[in-house]
């Protein structure tokens, strides 16, 4: 109705080629003009007195509803509206009049406060045409991109349903394979599993004397650390700084868990230290690293599992479990065990092979049961992360690893895929359990585009990508159709 | 904002681990205070001091004698003074210190005016001292020596009656005596020529020469220096004061647990009722009774301990001129014994007889709250920490959005480069005056926070400048005191050396601190001291600041910090502009200098309870400008909660949110649009009542009068207001009673005065006083009451902040007394500058409705100011159906005023009377 209404108006104006303004009371739409007709006694608009038309912006509220005071403050409820030609039509609260700030563009606002305003209309028009018209180029790009993206996305489906049906048969006869191998392998090759079993044997006691050295080495670095006061003992209180400690991961780590981590004991030296340290070791993050520890958990909630690559191949690959890097990891290296015979290795090659088609398929049904959008057109992103650097820290996001789509009340159906969600993530030191809420706007590219944390350990990411942009509306927009002359 | 936590520090990891409450081992008890303990030891009615009477002397104003010691032989002078307006003052210090003791500087005013004593009876164990007017006089005995001030023949108050006047005196070590003996001191020469000889030492105590508390050892080079005094008030059951305590109004008996303690501390997640100390300390007490109220100002900055107790004990020891004094054995009695640990007894006894004229008293010693900025007044939203220039103007915007008035945003210590105070983040807060610019084009303004411990650090300015002019509180060895605070290692500038004090507020200058502007104002945080790493987490007592202990000054330290925050912030603008500095210490004479809040409160029930008994306790010893963090700082609020307590914040007088880093976001439009809506309500109140608010602040800046005020200090006569503190009375004329219990469905208000009336300010409704009143409640009630008999102005146009108001019309509230009249002021000026002051620039105006007749008249015919605004309504209440309504203006034209009367509240409404509020009208009703 009010657009209708608007646009009528906006044709008779410019049909008479200049701009006319309408003579109306004050903050007054042409829309309610009807209603204020000078020279005759005003109704409230919400009917509930009438007064005579000189007390229509008196400024004095008379009207429970604000309506005779549209143009002044009198009224605690009031609005006015700004034409803003050149620019938007808008409302204000009636407070906003003669404030002294500059709100409307055409700066009818400030009529009386002394406040110097300049009318910025034109400006500000043409300024939001000119984003109005890249958002209209972006959106027209974007989706062109959406509608391949949504294509792909049904391709791959329909490739991975027909990869999962041959998977199965694949399986079936490889696991046949390996028993027949098997069968002979360990008929002729008794005495070569035992040598096997013996070399395990030395290495692993190889293995063992290593890592109680470091452990030890580790264990002592540890105590310096733990042992604030340096006064040569660890205390509970000293401990209980370690919130990554706590047993029952309940976010505290209370004195009496201490306790229980130190066997009873108040504090405890060097050479009883041991047993805690047993305790605590595999949990432990050294007070140096723990800027670092606290970053790599919030990496860990972020990056989840299931990082296979865009193209599957059939050859048995051994994909290694995806894992978060951490400095430990390079000392496993020189750990690693002396290889296999080659004949062992054949069929645990064989074996393995196995499983992973067991877990790829897993993989690619999972993916199937994925929410990618009404079209799919989210597909793409599965298994794909997006990192933003800034000054301190590399965000990652890698969108259906854990995220939920954002389930906010107040927005129709339709816009759900506008928000993701990822909740539940690993605790905060002092804080909540780490969250992230990500905005999704239309763009050529899937980009992370900001992060900040508003609040202790709930992020924000806003997020561009094609898939949710709209298309675009049939009829070009009218360079002049948000003005009101 | 506390210490609380910052994962890099491992000592506050221990603090913040301590968890959910105040972990009391890290604070003493008076048994862990080795002077408390030996204080509070001795027993009453042993009194060693005996006052010399031949030692008398007594010039115009001025009556000293000595006081010996029977146990040791040490003599001690006192001093007597009358002072101007109903006060007497008492001064004790050995006659001969081995060095000069700690007298607390720039506290009072200026010298006291003294008034004429003269001697009016003498006899061998006693001295009649004439007071001056009133048939007061003041009883001195000799043997044991004790002071009576007595009024007619009524006793008003004692002094040393119960014997525990205990002063000890400077002296050697006993392990160096030797030494001292072989060339005896020069107090030992002096002192020799006593009558009964020689001094004999007290036996040294544990912890007269060094005292351990956890890992902390205070070295206390000068031994034993603590000092005390009882004080009895015969016929008194009610005392109130000695802030800063999360305890309730009426102070309690502490018999039987520790005394109410005084040492600035920043306690970590502080535990309500209960006596131990917080952030402040202000050493007076009130006393009320039907009878009279009066005050004991102890001025002495040291760690303190205030034991009350009812007592009768020690009443009948008068000798024989005292005969005629008239003490009832039943009659009740409190006692109060006041111990320091340092310094002089230096105690001024203001005599009322009323409570406002115990408050001028006091005022007219340490001076008034200081008149804030109007804006000051308004809604402060803070958080632990708006995160960069971005956040800023996304709140802000946020404000605008949701059509949600405020005045102020703050920014905590995250503002700043690395804690450096002065500085900016540079990738957080780049461009700080383009930030600023931002909020001066809202008409709105930004508070910054400044601490006054510096990061101790060769690449910064202010450290580097501190050092070099060796402004550094000192350690016990001599070097820079270093302690740990938010920055890491960090040094305390000497705010007590004035040199200190003028550098500190020259750094304010806008080309000294970059990136400020005008409408930047300060808050000075953690300025107990805080010393994460120090005894009780504060200063060590053995630092030097000069000559003197940090022991002597520890509670001053605070004040000194906001009041060079200030001087600076006036300075900047040439002495033009009003200050606003929030300070969380205190002490006595604090209220000069700006604003206080109630440090870290917690996001609970009982939290919101005890913010009123808190700020009624620190206005009665002149700090008006109180408020608690709305919300609570720790924790995390239910949405009733905070609406609750935006509800009750909003009557109080600093009227700030506030959030610790750890909690989710609270901006008020974030729990959901009914909630957003209450709170948009709650804020909007008090931006109505903004006039109202300002003309108390004006007459408590010009006569002390506090702001939010218990009941009884308006109704001095009805006991059953002594206890209230779940209700208050702003000024004389609204009475609130906030609801703070989850869930209520109502409140028990009790209206006092009978014979007169109140109005609820919501319903227009009348209720009788002298009655309690069940008011049922829904989400959006509070609780507020007009008495009958006021007139209260309002500008009901609420806009996005109160600069945006001040030219806007009033509307005057009428509220009808029993006899049909109603008074009430305005007052009106630029609302942030010092004209009102320099150059009488203000509007001053007594309204008065009587006999049908509503009258505006000049209350200050000297002063000048035009304003913009006018008077657009008169709501008047309790009236009749008038047949016409006259405006007579000062011109003599007349012009008939329309109205509408609705008659089942009996509310009369004038319309747009039009006049300037600047202007003498009068309103005739017939």
């Amino acid at each position: 109705m009010t657009c209708l209404h608007l646009l009528l108006t906006l044709v008779f104006a410019v049909s008479l080629g200049t701009p006319v303004e309408i003579q109306r009371p004050r903050g007054v739409p042409l829309t309610k003009k009807q209603f204020y007709e000078e020279g005759k006694p005003f109704t409230c608009l919400d009917g509930s007195r009438t007064i005579p038309f000189d007390r229509v912006n008196d400024d004095y509220c008379d009207c429970k509803d604000g309506s005779d005071e549209p143009g002044t403050a009198a009224c605690p409820n009031g609005s006015f509206h700004c034409t803003n030609a050149g620019y938007r039509p808008m409302f204000i609260p009636s407070s906003r009049i003669n404030d002294g700030i500059c709100d409307c563009c055409d700066t009818t606002d400030e009529y009386n406060s002394g406040a110097k305003c300049e009318n910025t209309c034109k400006e500000l028009g043409r300024k939001e045409r000119e984003v109005l018209q890249k958002m209209a180029e972006i959106t027209k790009e974007g989706f062109l991109l959406k509608q391949q993206l949504i294509e792909e996305a049904k391709k791959g489906r329909e490739e991975k349903q027909g990869k999962v049906t041959d998977m199965q048969e694949n399986k079936k006869q490889l696991e046949e394979k390996v028993e027949a191998l098997r069968t002979v392998k360990e008929a002729a090759e008794q005495p070569e599993k035992e040598a096997k079993e013996r070399h395990l044997k030395a290495w692993e006691e190889q293995k063992a004397a290593i890592r109680l050295e470091k452990d030890k080495a580790k264990m002592a670095e540890a105590f310096l650390e733990l042992d604030d006061n340096s006064d040569g003992f660890v205390s509970v209180s000293e401990l209980q700084s370690h919130a990554e400690l706590d047993p029952d991961a309940d976010g505290t780590l209370t004195e009496t868990e201490v306790q229980g981590l130190m066997g009873g004991a108040a504090q405890v030296d060097t050479s009883t230290f041991e047993s805690v340290w047993t305790n605590i070791k595999d949990k432990y993050h050294s007070e140096v690293s723990r800027k670092e520890a606290d970053m790599s958990r919030l990496m860990t909630f972020e990056v989840v599992l299931g990082n296979f690559g865009s193209t599957l191949s059939w050859l048995c690959v051994v994909q290694a479990p995806p894992t978060v890097k951490t400095p430990e990891k390079s000392h496993e290296d020189e750990e690693a065990m002396p290889p296999y015979d080659p004949d062992t290795q054949a069929l645990i090659e064989g074996w393995l092979c196995c499983q992973s088609y067991s877990s790829i398929r897993l993989n690619i049904e999972k993916e199937l049961s994925f929410d990618f959008g009404p079209d799919a057109e989210f597909t793409y992103m599965y298994s794909q992360c997006y990192e933003l650097s800034t000054s301190e820290y590399i965000y990652r996001l890698c969108p259906f690893n854990r995220a939920l789509w954002g389930r906010e009340k107040n927005r129709p159906e339709n816009n759900k895929y506008l928000v993701m969600k990822y909740e539940h993530g690993t605790g905060c030191w002092q804080g909540p359990n780490r969250s992230t809420t990500v905005k999704l706007t239309c763009g050529k590219e899937t980009v992370v585009t900001s992060t900040s944390e508003p609040s202790r350990c709930e992020y924000l990411m806003e997020f561009t990508t094609p898939a949710v942009c709209q298309e675009p509306a049939n009829t070009e927009p009218s360079p002049h159709g948000h003005e009101e002359l | 904002m506390a210490a609380s936590c910052d994962s890099l520090l491992p000592l506050v990891l221990l603090l913040c681990l301590s968890a959910q409450a105040v972990d009391r081992s890290n604070f003493k008890t008076c048994d862990q205070s080795a002077f408390c303990k030996r204080q509070r030891e001795l027993k009453p009615g042993q009194s060693p001091y005996r006052a010399l009477l031949d030692t008398l002397e007594l010039s115009n104003s001025r009556l000293s004698l000595q006081l010996i010691n029977d146990n040791n032989k040490v003599r001690l002078l006192l001093e007597l003074y009358r002072l101007q307006g109903n006060m007497t003052r008492v001064k004790i210090n050995e006659l001969k210190p081995l060095k000069p003791r700690y007298e607390v500087p720039d506290v009072l005013l200026s010298d006291p005016i003294t008034e004429a004593l003269s001697v009016v009876a003498q006899d061998e164990n006693s001295l009649v001292v004439s007071l001056g007017g009133k048939d007061q006089r003041l009883i001195l005995s000799a043997q044991p020596f004790r002071l009576d001030i007595v009024e007619g023949s009524q006793v008003v108050m004692s002094l040393n009656s119960r014997g525990l006047l205990a002063f000890e005196h400077l002296r050697t070590r006993k392990d160096t005596k030797s030494e001292s003996e072989q060339a005896p001191g020069q107090e030992n020469v002096e002192q020799q020529t006593d009558e009964d000889g020689q001094i004999k030492e007290d036996d040294d105590k544990p912890g007269m020469w060094e005292e351990t508390f956890k890992s902390h050892t205070d070295s206390k080079p000068n031994g034993p220096t603590s000092i005390s005094l009882d004080f009895s008030l015969p016929g008194v059951e009610h005392v109130y004061g000695i802030p800063e305590h999360a305890d309730t109004l009426k102070l309690k008996n502490t018999d039987g647990s520790d005394p109410y303690r005084l040492y600035n501390l920043d306690v970590f997640q502080y535990e309500l009722h209960n006596p131990m100390a917080l952030y402040g300390a202000v050493p007076v007490l009130i006393s009320h009774s039907t009878d009279r109220t009066m005050g004991i100002f102890w001025l002495n900055a040291a760690e303190t301990w205030v034991d009350i107790s009812s007592n009768t004990a020690g009443k009948t020891m008068f000798g024989k001129i005292l005969d005629f004094v008239q003490v009832s054995s039943e009659a009740p009695q409190t006692d109060v014994r006041w111990m320091s640990e340092s310094g002089i007894i230096d105690v001024f006894i203001m005599l009322g007889p009323k409570p406002a004229d115990v408050f001028t008293q006091y005022a007219s010693l340490t001076g008034t709250q200081s008149f804030p900025p109007l804006s000051a007044l308004a809604y402060h939203q803070c958080r632990w920490n708006y995160n960069d220039q971005e956040d800023v103007k996304t709140v802000d915007q946020g404000f605008d959005e949701h059509d949600i008035p405020y005045d102020f945003i703050w920014l905590d210590i995250e503002h700043a480069d690395g804690k450096r105070y002065f500085t900016w983040d540079p990738s957080k807060f780049p461009q700080p005056k383009e930030m600023l610019q931002g909020l001066m084009d809202k008409r709105r303004k930004l508070v910054a926070i400044v601490d006054p411990h510096i990061k101790v650090d060769s690449g910064y300015k202010i450290h580097n400048e501190i050092r070099s002019k060796n402004f550094y509180v000192k350690n016990k060895d001599g070097g820079d005191y270093e302690g740990w605070c938010w920055p890491g290692n960090a040094g305390y500038p000497d705010f007590t050396n004035p040199e200190m004090r003028t550098w500190w507020a020259s750094q304010f200058a806008y080309d000294q601190y970059e990136g400020s502007m005008e409408n930047q104002y300060i808050w000075n945080d953690m300025n107990e001291p805080s010393v994460f790493n120090g005894p009780e987490v504060t200063m060590h007592k053995d630092a030097l600041h000069g000559v003197w202990e940090h022991r002597d000054v520890h509670n001053l330290y605070g004040l000194y910090v906001q009041k060079a925050t200030a001087d600076g912030l006036i300075q900047r603008s040439e002495g033009v502009q009003r200050p606003f500095v929030l300070t969380r210490a205190f002490f006595a004479g604090s209220q000069r200098y700006g604003a206080v809040w109630t440090g870290d409160n917690a996001a609970e029930w009982g939290h919101l309870k005890i913010s009123i008994p808190m700020c009624l306790s620190l206005g009665l010893v002149g700090i008006s400008f109180c408020g608690a963090d709305v919300g609570g700082f720790f924790k995390h609020p239910s949405a009733e909660l905070l609406v609750r307590w935006y509800q009750a914040g909003a009557y109080q007088p600093f009227f700030r949110a506030h959030a610790h880093i750890d909690t989710p976001r609270r901006e008020p439009w974030l729990f959901g649009p009914e909630n957003t809506a209450l709170i948009r309500e709650a804020i909007r109140q008090r931006y109505a009542l903004l006039p109202y608010w300002y003309q108390l602040f004006y007459n408590a800046h010009r006569t002390g009068q506090p702001v939010m005020r218990p009941l009884w200090v308006e109704y001095p006569d009805d006991f059953a207001t002594f206890s209230i503190e779940d209700e208050y009375l702003i000024g004389k004329d609204l009475l609130v009673h906030p609801v703070t219990d989850e869930g209520a469905t109502g409140v028990t208000a009790y209206l006092p005065g009978k014979g007169e009336v109140w109005y609820d300010v919501h319903t227009f409704q009348k209720h009788d006083g002298d009655q309690s009143l069940y008011i049922p409640v829904t989400m959006s009630s509070i609780p507020v009451f007009q008495r009958g008999g006021s007139i209260i102005c309002r500008k009901d146009r609420v806009r996005r902040s109160s600069s945006c108001m001040e030219n806007d019309p009033y509307t005057l509230y009428v509220a009808l007394g029993s006899q049909g009249s109603a008074e009430g002021e305005l007052y009106i000026d630029d609302f942030h500058t010092f004209s009102f002051e320099e150059a009488k620039q203000f509007v001053h105006r007594r309204l008065s409705f009587s006999a049908n007749t509503l009258s505006s008249r000049n209350l200050a015919p000297d002063s000048q100011f035009s304003t913009a605004s006018w008077i657009e309504k008169i709501v008047i209440f309790g009236g009749s159906q008038p047949s016409s309504a006259t405006l007579k203006s000062a011109d003599g034209t007349e012009s008939a005023l329309e109205f509408e009367f609705d008659s089942t509240l009996a509310v009369l409404t004038l319309r747009k009377p039009g006049v300037n509020a600047a202007a003498d009208w009068t309103i005739v009703l017939r």
